[in-house]
């Protein structure tokens, strides 16, 4: 039964409390978990890193909200930890980057399917391709580094094949922003979608910015500048989704809803009971969260919060495989191009347009993703087994060993 | 480019390079007092505790074609768990394809910084690379024989990638030379050796007579590679010290 927001009040603030214990609890398995699980896992760390620096940056620029936005932004930054700490420690930092493209492929593929206003629809199809290229390069760098199979983390659930070209990807900053909604007028889903992949792209970003030095190859370090910046254009794409005249208790109130929506797609999908069991008790704490700034957004703006909100939650993000989707996007889309906020086929880009220029520059000493991926093509059990099989096979015969 | 590896400089990180703030640190230190009594040992209890609760990293898959598992599971078996042998075998061929990006990496090193009397030739080098496939192709048939996934990544593969993560690390890195590599690539012939003794043991116990000869054979060139590695590596290391006559430094 879909869950009454107004209603359905969870676990009051003062109720929401760790241990140190309690937030380290056991990781999922890299190797029997579903990718689902660490999809989940990877986006849910990411909506929480969102909600803390919302509220940071919120707290600066608000007097009257920055008490209120401290005593939940603590009790998120420890939701946030107690999520990012499932991750297993066997999981390297190469093998949780293919998790978080997995992410953006597969979330933003059910967002774009579920997306009601045909814009946005289109906006995230455009990224969506974008982040499918980011999977196949560091796929093979994880084949041609390390010698290993990513499908030991993809589990079969995504292609493994180029998109749109990263090489081709980066764009002049001005053809990155995008026409933003309209509060008045927007379906809340298309509120909640643009506020969650803004979280999960950003997050990314981090990521990468993070993990990228801690490479030895200098392709390794490379590629990680390169998606990176890539991510951050797609921070830039979405979040200019967000209509910039709603408050900034509006936008809380809304990224609160998206957080309890996030935490309840994963638990209408998770098999894992140990990782159900926290997204189960964090379904709770979001709906106390949401309950007090819908009391603050009553009290300080003198609204209903049901002339934002929903009355119930929209159906669950699809934790699934959305292969078929992403294949038709992939065949029709691919070679769309972004002028200003419109998206144009790339014969529309006239040539010494800003963009080619920026790109042009940017690829001038060589191409990270290209070296990366030089011919590279997915085969089970990595590129190696597809050599070893032609060396069994081959006229020459079995090497001997 | 740097080709040696021991020169002198501007190392920072001793407690020599200052000696005025080094005392004051140790001072400073010393007058600290420590906000709970105890030893390491309590890190230890907490990992226990942990421990306690723990499942493992996880498991070897069920095999898709439970037909050829349960044959060769009543030949090999008497009361033995055949998962054991499949776990090791997965380690064994994730170890080797690791092995070709290794050896690729040092023939790059090879192409820049070249050999030294003592050192490996680039055919060397590219025979191994090419046994370390041809090992894989051994492992991975041998899965296939067995009726198991060679795709899947066993709990021991996991744990061997986890070991030896900082090897590929040191050839990749445009920093190390070729002499620097082969210490790395010491530590995965030693463990390669090693790994394929336990699977020598495992396939005997199991009487797995056909592997037990191919696998041999996969030991005796690996015990080639490490006595190769070490070779070359004492002669670049003593070459550069200048402690042996017929060694030198790296040339190009």
């Amino acid at each position: 039964m879909a869950l009454d927001l107004f209603k359905e009040k969870g676990v009051p603030l003062d109720r929401q409390v760790f241990t140190w214990k309690d937030l380290v609890q056991r990781p999922y398995s890299k190797l029997d978990d579903d990718a689902f699980t660490r999809v989940r896992v990877i986006l849910m760390n990411g909506i929480e890193a969102d909600a803390l620096r919302f509220k940071h940056i919120a707290a600066r620029m608000s007097r009257q909200l920055r008490e209120p936005l401290a005593l939940i932004r603590r009790v998120e930054h420890h939701q946030q930890t107690m999520v990012n700490w499932l991750n297993p420690a066997d999981q390297s930092p190469l093998e949780t980057t293919l998790g978080f493209e997995q992410v953006a492929i597969e979330v933003t593929a059910s967002v774009a399917q579920r997306e009601p206003d045909p814009y946005l629809a289109q906006a995230y199809r455009f990224g969506l391709l974008e982040d499918f290229d980011h999977l196949y390069r560091y796929a093979a760098l994880y084949d041609r580094l390390e010698g290993k199979d990513p499908n030991y983390l993809i589990q079969s659930y995504s292609d493994i094949r180029p998109g749109r070209p990263t090489v081709v990807e980066h764009r002049h900053p001005l053809d990155d922003l995008r026409r933003p909604y309209d509060m008045r007028t927007a379906h809340p889903l298309t509120k909640i979608h643009a506020q969650l992949i803004t979280a999960a792209e950003y997050q990314t970003h981090d990521y990468y910015m993070t993990i990228g030095p801690m490479f030895a190859d200098p392709v390794a370090r490379q590629l990680y500048a390169e998606i990176a910046s890539i991510e951050e254009q797609h921070v830039t794409q979405y979040g200019s989704l967000q209509d910039p005249d709603e408050s900034l208790l509006e936008k809380w109130l809304l990224h609160e809803a998206m957080e309890l929506y996030g935490y309840q797609s994963c638990l209408a999908y998770e098999g894992n009971p140990r990782v159900k069991a926290v997204w189960e008790r964090f379904v709770d704490y979001e709906l106390g969260h949401l309950h007090y700034v819908m009391e603050l957004f009553q009290r300080l703006e003198g609204r209903d919060p049901a002339e934002v909100l929903p009355a119930t939650l929209p159906d669950p993000i699809e934790f699934k495989s959305h292969r078929e989707f992403v294949r038709r996007v992939l065949s029709q889309e691919v070679d769309l191009r972004a002028n200003g906020t419109e998206f144009v086929g790339k014969a529309e880009i006239p040539p010494g347009h800003r963009s080619l220029i920026y790109r042009d520059a940017l690829n001038a000493e060589g191409s990270p993703s290209e070296i990366a991926a030089a011919g590279y093509q997915w085969t089970p059990g990595s590129e190696l087994a597809a050599r070893g099989q032609r060396l069994a096979t081959g006229p020459e015969g079995r090497l001997q060993s | 480019m740097k080709k040696t590896s021991s020169d002198v400089g501007l190392n920072r990180t001793g407690i020599q390079t200052s000696p005025i703030d080094s005392k004051e640190a140790i001072e400073g230190a010393r007058q600290g007092i420590p906000s709970s009594v105890g030893t390491e040992a309590a890190i230890l209890e907490v990992r226990a505790l942990y421990a306690r609760e723990s499942d493992g990293v996880g498991t070897v898959p069920v095999p898709a074609t439970f037909k050829g598992m349960f044959k060769t599971a009543k030949e090999l078996l008497k009361g033995n768990k055949p998962t054991v042998f499949i776990d090791k075998l997965g380690e064994r061929a994730g170890f080797e394809r690791t092995g070709v990006r290794l050896y690729e990496a040092a023939l790059g090193k090879f192409d820049i910084h070249g050999t030294w009397a003592g050192g490996p030739s680039r055919e060397q080098l590219e025979k191994i690379l090419s046994d370390e496939l041809s090992h894989f192709v051994l492992v991975r048939e041998a899965i296939e024989k067995l009726g198991a996934d060679p795709t899947a990544l066993t709990p021991s593969a996991d744990l061997a990638a986890v070991a030896s993560k900082g090897i590929p690390e040191v050839l990749v890195d445009p920093r190390t030379n070729l002499v620097q590599c082969l210490e790395a690539l010491m530590v995965a012939e030693l463990t390669d050796n090693a790994g394929w003794e336990l699977l020598i043991e495992l396939a005997q116990g199991l009487g797995q007579t056909d592997f037990v000869e191919q696998f041999e054979q996969a030991l005796g060139v690996e015990a080639e590679h490490l006595m190769l590695v070490r070779r070359w590596l004492i002669a670049g290391v003593t070459g550069e010290a200048g402690v042996r006559e017929e060694a030198g430094i790296p040339v190009v």
